[in-house]
């Protein structure tokens, strides 16, 4: 249950960031994050809706791209994905793939803001 | 309506990976090996680190300890009984230790001549033995050079199927209470099995903290580790 960690830090970042841009609002927050990141996406849905009342951010959707895991097999020289995450072998030819490419991301990607006066307008 | 979309591509937890890195530099400079040791609780993290530490403190190598947990200050003072300083943190609640935690509680273990005289550049391992959950430490870097999972005979053999992220992220893996392997109808070959499945190549280690069991080895591979890049 650290997914309200994880939501109290994209706030903060995203708050942070939104600062740079006067007289907007942010309407959705985008994440990429990868299959061994530990991150249940409902339980982080749930704890963001909490977070984000009462916060320049309220009413911002989060919209989270998951990553499959990619590993390196040294057998068929090549990024591989895999299939799931209970066995890092390479899916063409079996060999095991430890080296991993990708599935640990735990990255905001962009943020979509609008313009308040407009929104107001 | 006009809406942009702006392109940040920042790690969520980016304070704590930078806490995190900083950490890494001051235990590099200072020369200590900092190990992060993580499984569910009631794997024996605390018998195991207790011998460890005694053991260490016997071969004459100079140790220290953090440990996690939300409330009381029982694993502490269990640890401190080996002769090691050690810190207790209390999370209060939340499920993991952060690079935050690490850093605050570390105050006054720079300088020479600070409590109980511990400085870190003194010191030749620091443990951190963060609080007993095998999900939520997997997104935490503390600043540690190995991260450790211990998975004890008692649970299950498929807790690495179970736990992908944590036992991927390990550098070494630390079986527990080999001494009860036998009548908990452990099947060994399953275990080391999985834990290969999850993270190929991982360091094995089969320990009992009550017959010290697997201890040389273990303590072998510290010395090994702090040798090879301090």
């Amino acid at each position: 249950m650290h997914e309200l960690s994880i939501a109290a830090s994209i706030v903060d970042s995203v708050t942070e960031s939104a600062a740079a841009y006067p007289n907007t609002h942010v309407k959705e927050v985008r994440l990429r994050v990868g299959a061994l990141a530990s991150v249940i996406e409902e339980s982080l849905q749930f704890c963001w809706e909490i977070t984000i009342e009462g916060t320049p951010l309220a009413g911002a959707a989060l919209v989270v791209t998951r990553l499959p895991v990619v590993a390196h097999c040294a057998q068929c020289d090549a990024d591989v994905e895999l299939d799931g995450v209970q066995s890092f072998r390479c899916p063409r030819c079996g060999t095991q793939a430890a080296e991993l490419r990708q599935g640990r991301e735990l990255e905001i990607e962009s943020i979509e803001i609008e313009d308040e006066a407009e929104v107001k307008g | 309506m006009t809406t942009r979309i702006v392109e940040l591509r920042q790690g969520i937890l980016k304070k704590n990976d930078e806490l995190a890195a900083g950490l890494r530099g001051r235990f590099a400079d200072a020369g200590v090996l900092v190990l992060n040791l993580v499984s569910s609780p009631g794997t024996g993290k605390t018998a195991f680190l207790e011998r460890t530490l005694r053991e260490l403190l016997a071969h004459g190598s100079r140790a220290a300890a953090l440990v996690g947990d939300l409330e009381t200050d029982n694993d502490a003072r269990r640890l401190a009984a080996s002769g090691a300083p050690v810190r207790q943190i209390n999370t209060h609640g939340i499920c993991h230790l952060d690079a935050e935690m690490i850093g605050r509680h570390l105050e006054g273990w720079d300088a020479v001549g600070g409590e109980k005289d511990v400085a870190l550049g003194g010191l030749d391992y620091l443990f951190i033995e963060n609080v007993g959950n095998l999900v939520c430490p997997s997104s935490y870097d503390l600043g540690e050079r190995i991260r450790v999972v211990l998975l004890s005979v008692t649970e299950g053999e498929d807790k690495p199927l179970k736990y992908p992220g944590l036992f991927n992220s390990a550098d070494a893996a630390v079986i527990t209470k080999m001494d009860l392997a036998e009548p908990c109808g452990f099947d060994r070959a399953l275990a080391l099995k999985n834990i290969n499945e999850i993270r190929p190549g991982i360091r094995i280690f089969e320990t009992s903290a009550k017959t010290g069991a697997g201890m040389e080895e273990w303590l072998g591979y510290l010395d090994e580790s702090r040798a090879r890049r301090v």
